[in-house]
Formats: structure tokens, sequence, C-alpha cells
């Protein structure tokens, strides 16, 4: 089952490369976007027999491995859920 | 006294701890692979720096897995004196027997300089032949050194006088631009709350020859060395 995990940095976690992307859009004349945070996106293929299944075991390798709890947060999408 | 000298796929100083510890101090050095479950008997345990699995995830977070860190636990929660440098302080903190995380160097550039760090405090196995506010010269060399915690964390790592080294300018006093990546409170390495675990980002084992433009590191390592012959552990 494909399930979709994303790691961003927490908000109070300064994330440089971010910052970085952003100062180049505002040089590139995209003031619209007014800020940028870098994260990570995983595609998990889980044997599953459920999406909440799926969404478990997504949810316990992102606490043990994926996501640092100290700096980051994660979300999981069970097929677009 | 045996020096225990992880290597992890991807460690490149390795052999400069393990020549640190015995060509320079002659005490004995064993290099253990990360896949052994034995520390065959080791009396101090150094994760050296690099770039174990190639930094892949996040530094240090795959090696965190490797068999010997079961081990190394083990050995930290008995008491015993774990040292992680660099790349061995990223792999401590993933593994929780730090707390805190290293984050990319606030201005994303690789930083491989000299740095200066201050003696924080003396109570801990690698800074007891140390004075509290001695200057270090140490080597650095990384892309993610900068130190994060939450507030809280920091403030309860303070209290208990856990932040062992600070970066600082040459005369010890604390300044922005001595703080090289960007560091919280300007801290380089903290211990655990039995201190007898220390992590730190710059490279004392780079730092124990005049050739190698430094001898300052010396004392973190002479520092294990005096504080075991004191137990009488070796």
């Amino acid at each position: 089952m494909k399930t979709r995990v994303f790691v961003t940095l927490k908000p109070s976690v300064f994330d440089p490369q971010g910052k970085t992307i952003v100062d180049a859009l505002r040089s590139m004349g995209y003031g619209a976007v007014r800020d940028v945070r870098q994260g990570k996106y995983f595609e998990l293929d889980v044997d599953a027999s459920s999406a909440d299944e799926a969404r478990s075991v997504a949810a316990e390798v992102a606490d043990k491995l994926l996501a640092n709890p100290v700096i980051e947060s994660y979300r999981v999408e069970v097929d677009g859920k | 006294m045996k020096f225990a000298v992880v290597e992890f796929p991807g460690s490149n100083c390795d052999h400069d701890a393990y020549y640190a510890a015995k060509h320079v101090l002659g005490q004995q050095a064993e290099f253990i692979w990360h896949k052994d479950t034995d520390l065959r008997g080791a009396d101090v345990v150094v994760l050296p720096g690099g770039f174990s699995y190639g930094d892949y995830l996040r530094t240090g977070a795959i090696a965190r897995f490797s068999p010997i860190m079961a081990r190394v636990r083990e050995f930290a929660d008995a008491g015993g004196p774990v040292i992680g440098i660099c790349n061995g302080f990223q792999v401590l903190l993933e593994a929780g027997l730090l707390e805190g995380a290293l984050l990319s160097n606030r201005r994303l550039k690789f930083l491989c300089q000299h740095v200066h760090v201050r003696v924080e405090q003396s109570d801990t196995p690698f800074t007891c032949g140390a004075a509290v506010g001695q200057v270090l010269k140490l080597p650095i060399a990384h892309g993610e050194g900068n130190y994060h915690a939450d507030p809280e964390t920091v403030a309860a790592l303070e209290a208990n006088r856990q932040v062992i080294f600070r970066y600082c300018a040459a005369d010890g006093s604390a300044s922005d631009a001595a703080n090289p990546n960007g560091s919280l409170a300007a801290i380089a390495g903290v211990c655990n709350a039995g201190r007898n675990v220390v992590g730190l980002m710059p490279h004392p084992e780079r730092a124990c020859e005049s050739v190698l433009g430094s001898t300052d590191g010396l004392v973190v390592l002479e520092s294990v060395v005096s504080a075991l012959a004191a137990t009488g552990a070796a």
C-alpha cells in the first residue's frame, strides 16, 4: 500500500536551506513567496491489509527512524488520505 | 588501558583517534567494527568522526542502529567513559545517549578550520585534566554542527552543568563571531546526566602533536587516562 511520509523541521527550528531558497526566489522576482521550509518526503510501499494498518506502520518507522523528534515533525498519508 | 575505536562504514577519523590513543598516549587501542557485538574489554569507547552511512537521512541516524551501539549503550549505562567526536557526537545524539540535535551550519558551508573552545566543566572523565575556563584551540570539520535543543532542554543542560565545551574567541570571551556554526548558546560539546558520556564537534584527536598546529586536544584524551587510572579501572 502506497504510504507517504512528510518530514518537516519544527516551526521553532531555523531552516537555513529554506531561507536560501526564499532569498533566491525573491531575487527571481517571486516576492509573493513569503517563506519556504524545506522538508523530506518518503514513499513507502507497505505490506498492509488496511489503510489504518499502513498508517500505523508508517508512523512507527517515522518515530524510530525517518524523523528526529528533537527537530522534526511528520505527517502520514495513505492513498492520498 | 584500552581504547575501543568504533568504525562505521564512512568513519574517517577512526585512524586519527587510534593513532592518538596508541602512538601519542602510548595506550592500547583497538578498532571495533560496527557490526561487532563485543567491546572486547575496552576501558573507554571512542565514536570517531566521519560520514557514517554517507550522512544519509540525517547525520548519525543510521549508525545509531548498528549492532555495536547496544553494547555502547550498556557500557555507558554502567558508567563507562564514552566520547563522540564530530560524527560520533551526531551518533550519540541520534541514539539518545546525549540530548539535542545538530542542524546544518547556519551559513550552510562545510567548515574546516581551527576554532577555540572554552572548557566549561572539569568534572567529566574527558575534561578532568583541564581547568574550567581553559581555552583549547581545536580543528573542526563539519557541515552539520549547529547545536539545537528546545529552550527547556538547553536550560536544563545549563542548570545541570552539562555544557562542557563552548565556542569562544582566543582569549576565552564569548561573541557571535566566535561561534562558527550558529550553535545555540555557542555549545560545542555536552555530556549526559551521568557525566561519563561526552560529545563534541571539534576534534581533540587531531590536535595532539605540534606538527598538526595544536596540542590542545591532548588534555581531553589524557584526562580519561588519568580518570581511569584514578579509579583503578586499568
